[in-house]
């Protein structure tokens, strides 16, 4: 049966609190879950105050100033640090989204930080994020075509282009999946709504040739249809893109290659 | 993960394969949308019916559904309504319960008990009309 309680490993105790440097006065307080694999030691929450005259506007700002200033073993991904590389998602006031885009000041008292719901935690704020992107790489994210190469690049038309926006960027952060219930509850089968955006997104290209193969692959009561509409991904999206439509979209391709 | 996926030493790609597409899914989906979208209609015909017979005799009520077109509407809400309700309950299950065995025997009675329950009130109405019980 489902799961609805944490496993006794998993529950999450209450940990250390590292005070704000002294004079600081502009004070924000960050809780940020914490999990070591190495220790035995069950999750905790550790509490940091950060001095916001020293600290830039975005989550991901404070958690950078958290680890070079408080807290050196603060473990988290990040790398473009403007929100095209999908590195820093991470769930925080409660949704998922990601942290260097994300306005300190659009949270209100404590700001909580915690891993994307659902995967696996490598250490601190780090998924396992394997099976996500076995799932990508399972869509074949890429141009299939018979039709031999033409003397230039394979044409479009500005229409067709149009089609694929809201599609192409998808930065892969996975805040989309891992908001996803069914997701939840199902990934091992389920595609989720990160992978049947991408999968979309080559569904549409005019150049591709292989839709109904694409189609044939995702007609499955597991790998598409667990997607009952629940709208989560749509919400939490930091890219503002919508895949709930999107899969809606492919299901109505499914429908109609059959009536 | 289910049992036969969850050996340690697979890829993550042959994790995330699996067994393959089941190749069908669309045809329930399509079923559950189908029995909805009938409903609408038929639920509608079938609660204005019931209200207009509130206080009627059961002999006056018996002889509203023996009418071959209210049988025929009466049985085809009574279909859609249980096919509708085992296609949900299946999802349901699909989505909660991650035992294979427990969700074969789970889908399986859902499936029996729509069938029979759904066999049943067909019959009586089929009984009302064509036995003249009325």
């Amino acid at each position: 049966m489902a799961e609805f309680s944490l496993p006794k490993n998993s529950r999450v105790t209450k940990g250390k609190h590292c005070p704000a440097p002294d004079g600081a006065t502009n004070i924000r307080t960050f809780r940020v879950y914490r999990f070591d694999p190495d220790d035995g030691q069950n999750p905790r929450t550790d509490t940091y105050d950060v001095d916001m005259d020293t600290c830039g506007p975005m989550v991901l700002d404070a958690l950078i100033n958290i680890k070079s200033k408080m807290d050196t073993t603060l473990t988290f991904r990040r790398s473009c640090r403007e929100g095209v590389c999908g590195s820093c998602a991470m769930n925080i006031d409660g949704t998922n989204t990601l942290a260097c885009t994300k306005f300190i000041d659009e949270v209100k008292g404590e700001i909580a930080v915690y891993p994307l719901p659902h995967q696996s935690v490598i250490k601190d704020l780090v998924p396992n994020q394997s099976h996500f992107f076995a799932q990508y790489r399972q869509i074949e994210p890429w141009l299939k075509v018979d039709t031999p190469p033409p003397a230039r690049e394979r044409l479009q038309s500005p229409e067709d282009r149009e089609r694929l926006d809201g599609l192409y960027e998808c930065i892969l952060c996975s805040c989309c999946s891992t908001a996803c219930p069914s997701y939840w509850w199902n990934s091992d089968r389920y595609l989720g709504p990160a992978a049947l955006l991408q999968s979309y997104r080559w569904l549409v290209d005019s150049r591709d040739e292989d839709a109904g193969n694409r189609l044939d692959q995702l007609e499955d009561p597991f790998r598409l249809y667990r997607c009952h509409t629940i709208m989560n991904c749509t919400r939490t999206c930091p890219k503002g893109l919508n895949p709930a439509k999107a899969i809606a979209e492919i299901k109505k391709m499914m429908v109609l290659r059959q009536v | 993960m289910s049992s036969e996926q969850s050996s340690g030493r697979r890829s993550p790609l042959s994790r995330a394969r699996g067994l393959g597409s089941a190749r069908s899914g669309t045809t329930h989906f399509l079923s559950q949308r189908w029995t909805a979208i009938a409903l609408v209609p038929l639920i509608i015909w079938f609660v204005i019916g019931i209200i207009a017979h509130i206080g009627a005799s059961h002999v006056v009520a018996m002889t509203w559904v023996g009418r071959p077109l209210n049988a025929v509407l009466m049985a085809l809400m009574l279909g859609a309504l249980f096919h509708h309700a085992q296609l949900g309950l299946q999802v349901v299950i699909e989505d909660y319960v991650h035992a294979h065995g427990a969700k074969i025997i789970l889908i399986v009675l859902t499936k029996g008990a729509a069938l029979i329950f759904g066999g049943l009130a067909i019959f009586a109405v089929l009984r009302i009309s064509l036995g003249g019980v009325a």
